[in-house]
């Protein structure tokens, strides 16, 4: 009896030992047999941003093609489309950072007017310098960021219910202040309440203004021909607009890539609860990225409110679409966890340069619309294909 | 090996009316691999629960290289070394293996003041584990969802092992896998216990146990039937234990005469 318990585990185990080899043999001869080598190059092709190569290649491909001797491509031209995809860009890099993590805002559009309102009644009806009205907003705008953020956590409900929300409260409220206080909603004199100010250039100046000027006088740009700006270009520097443009997309690309939290971004979209459960902080990461898309928008305003020396009350209308938009075409997706911040980048490209360009191009700007569909249809065919050979899914 | 690394002294667990733990006593060794079987609703995923630290015992010691521990979170337990392989792996499949590997501990390194996460250590560390283990990836950038389950739960494995776990628990790693791949994570878990850490198998496949364990506990409705060692017990008194013990095997004695 004992004799014969002491062997069966031995003969029991013995079938498994040949089997337990079998993997390691398998796993040495498994790069020649069992994966099919990849080319570089397609390798390399291999990347969410792939959809948004191919958009922009099209888009600068057909508006050259059809308008190309509308000046589109002339320095003022340039600049044109130029600030229109700056200001895309601008949005879509919080709004990129935050569906990475995992979640929405819709509110960016109402948090743009509502930003944009408050350093008008501020700084003009209420008259505190320019500078004030303008980090004081900047730090009203992230603590509403952090409290929707911390409402869709504390809560657990999507935040797509809880920036719907925030989407009517703030665009109301923004209406409200304006009307109370001024009966008007278009609050202006803004130019003269910035005058003087060191803030304000920061995001309404113009830089590199000395060499656009040198370029003129050497009669490599336009010049304006008449009139009291004679001799001066005509594009005369980059606006801060773009500026903030680049170092948002260059800060939010090092962030997403090159950081540890980085990784947390990714993880916190991918799988909440795993991610929690090899203790990366969730709820900060999320919180912080929904502040973030608020610092975006108040950029954008700020720079708004300073370059046109207005705010309304109905700026950034729609403006949370176009940010999303630019972001899905760029790759990301809209479940989280997966994107890149140069794709939604080339997506803010593409939109403003098919809004722009249709209408140097002369085609009926209600095509926009059709048009942008088109390619955000296509975008994401080609972003599913790409992501399912990453996941081997097919 | 005299010394347990981890003892659990009659641990009892309540969920309300209900006793899911009642006095589970149980000690494992470094660089062993007990198994722990038992039926659905044995109690199982309540007292690994407790160990990793998810469950407050209601009543019980937890002894962890002989001094008394009292974890209030999963993460007590994982600072102390007990890491926990849940069955849904704790995984992202659209982040590549390095990144998965590392997450919640990346490696940075400072470059003029400001630090970044270190990809190429990152890949050349996870490079080198997941050989150490047997599998041979093509990079350490190709995605999670790239693997077959049993790599990926040896990716699991290979984390927790990499980032200092004494004690490893995993809880049913084979239960959803093929032939091959089961086999593949039987042979981990005989690296993993070669190199001196306690792991602690959960599983309720007879044959998967008998393959790498040291000893067996069985547990049966909150209590443990007893602990075998390795060739003490048989294939078929562990499946009868795990059965419901003696009843099952009075009804095959007396079935035994007219089948």
């Amino acid at each position: 009896m004992n004799e014969i318990t002491s062997t069966q585990p031995m003969s029991n185990a013995k079938p498994e030992k040949p089997v337990k080899e079998t993997p390691k043999e398998l796993g040495k001869t498994k790069p020649d047999e069992r994966v099919k080598n990849r080319s570089s190059f397609r390798q390399a092709l291999i990347r969410p941003e792939l959809g948004g190569i191919c958009g922009t290649i099209l888009v600068f491909l057909f508006f050259l093609l059809t308008a190309s001797d509308s000046g589109m491509f002339s320095a003022a031209g340039v600049m044109n489309w130029s600030v229109v995809s700056s200001q895309f860009i601008i949005i879509a890099v919080g709004a990129c950072l935050l569906m990475i993590a995992g979640e929405f805002d819709l509110s960016v559009g109402s948090m743009i007017g509502f930003s944009g309102m408050s350093i008008a009644l501020l700084s003009v009806v209420f008259g505190l310098p320019m500078w004030v009205a303008i980090i004081a907003t900047f730090i009203l705008c992230m603590a509403i960021g952090a409290l929707s953020g911390w409402l869709v956590i504390k809560t657990g409900l999507p935040s797509f219910i809880v920036t719907l929300a925030f989407l009517f409260i703030l665009r109301g409220l923004t209406i409200f202040a304006a009307i109370s206080t001024t009966n008007k909603t278009i609050v202006g004199g803004i130019k003269d309440a910035a005058e003087g100010d060191w803030l304000a250039p920061v995001f309404g100046g113009k830089v590199f203004t000395g060499l656009f000027q040198w370029m003129g006088d050497n009669g490599w740009i336009e010049t304006f021909e008449r009139g009291f700006k004679k001799g001066q270009p005509v594009v005369e520097g980059i606006p801060m607009l773009m500026v903030w443009a680049v170092i948002l997309l260059v800060f939010a690309h090092w962030l997403l890539t090159k950081t540890k939290f980085g990784n947390w971004i990714f993880a916190s979209g991918g799988n909440a609860q795993a991610a929690t459960y090899v203790g990366v902080p969730v709820n900060r990461v999320k919180i912080l990225m929904f502040m973030f898309t608020a610092f975006c928008a108040c950029v954008f305003a700020t720079s708004q409110v300073i370059e046109f020396g207005s705010a309304g009350a109905d700026r950034g209308l729609l403006k949370e679409f176009e940010a999303i938009i630019s972001v899905v075409i760029g790759g990301a997706l809209l479940t989280g966890g997966y994107g890149s911040v140069i794709g939604a980048a080339l997506g803010a490209i593409i939109f403003g340069v098919v809004q722009q360009g249709l209408f140097f191009a002369g085609v009926e700007s209600s095509l926009f619309r059709v048009f942008l569909g088109a390619i955000l249809l296509f975008a994401v065919i080609l972003n599913t294909y790409i992501r399912r050979m990453i996941t081997g899914e097919k | 090996m005299s010394e347990p690394i981890i003892e659990m002294k009659k641990i009892e667990k309540h969920f309300g009316s209900v006793i899911a733990l009642s006095g589970v006593s149980l000690k494992v060794m470094a660089g062993e691999c007990l198994c722990l079987l038992g039926d659905n609703g044995a109690g199982k995923s309540t007292f690994i629960k407790t160990m990793a630290g998810v469950h407050k015992p209601s009543v019980g010691e937890i002894y962890f290289e002989g001094k008394e521990m009292d974890f209030d979170c999963p993460r007590d337990a994982i600072n102390a070394g007990i890491a926990t392989v849940y069955q849904d792996l704790a995984m992202i499949p659209l982040m590549s293996v390095a990144r998965n590997f590392f997450m919640g501990n990346e490696p940075t390194k400072k470059i003029a003041g400001i630090s970044f996460f270190d990809h190429k250590l990152a890949n050349e560390v996870t490079m080198r584990e997941m050989k150490s283990m047997g599998i041979h990836l093509r990079s350490a950038d190709q995605a999670i969802g790239t693997l077959s389950g049993g790599e990926r739960q040896t990716v699991a494995i290979a984390r927790a092992v990499h980032f200092g776990a004494k004690v490893l628990i995993l809880d049913e790693p084979t239960s959803a896998l093929g032939v091959r791949q089961t086999a593949n994570v039987l042979a981990t878990i005989d690296k993993v216990r070669k190199r001196g850490i306690a792991v602690v198998f959960i599983t309720h496949n007879v044959r998967h146990a008998l393959a790498v364990g040291d000893r067996f506990t069985v547990l049966n409705r909150g209590h443990t039937l007893g602990t075998a060692k390795r060739g003490e017990i048989t294939s078929e008194e562990l499946q009868n234990l795990m059965a419901g013990g003696a009843t099952l095997a009075t009804i095959e004695g007396s079935l035994a005469g007219t089948i």
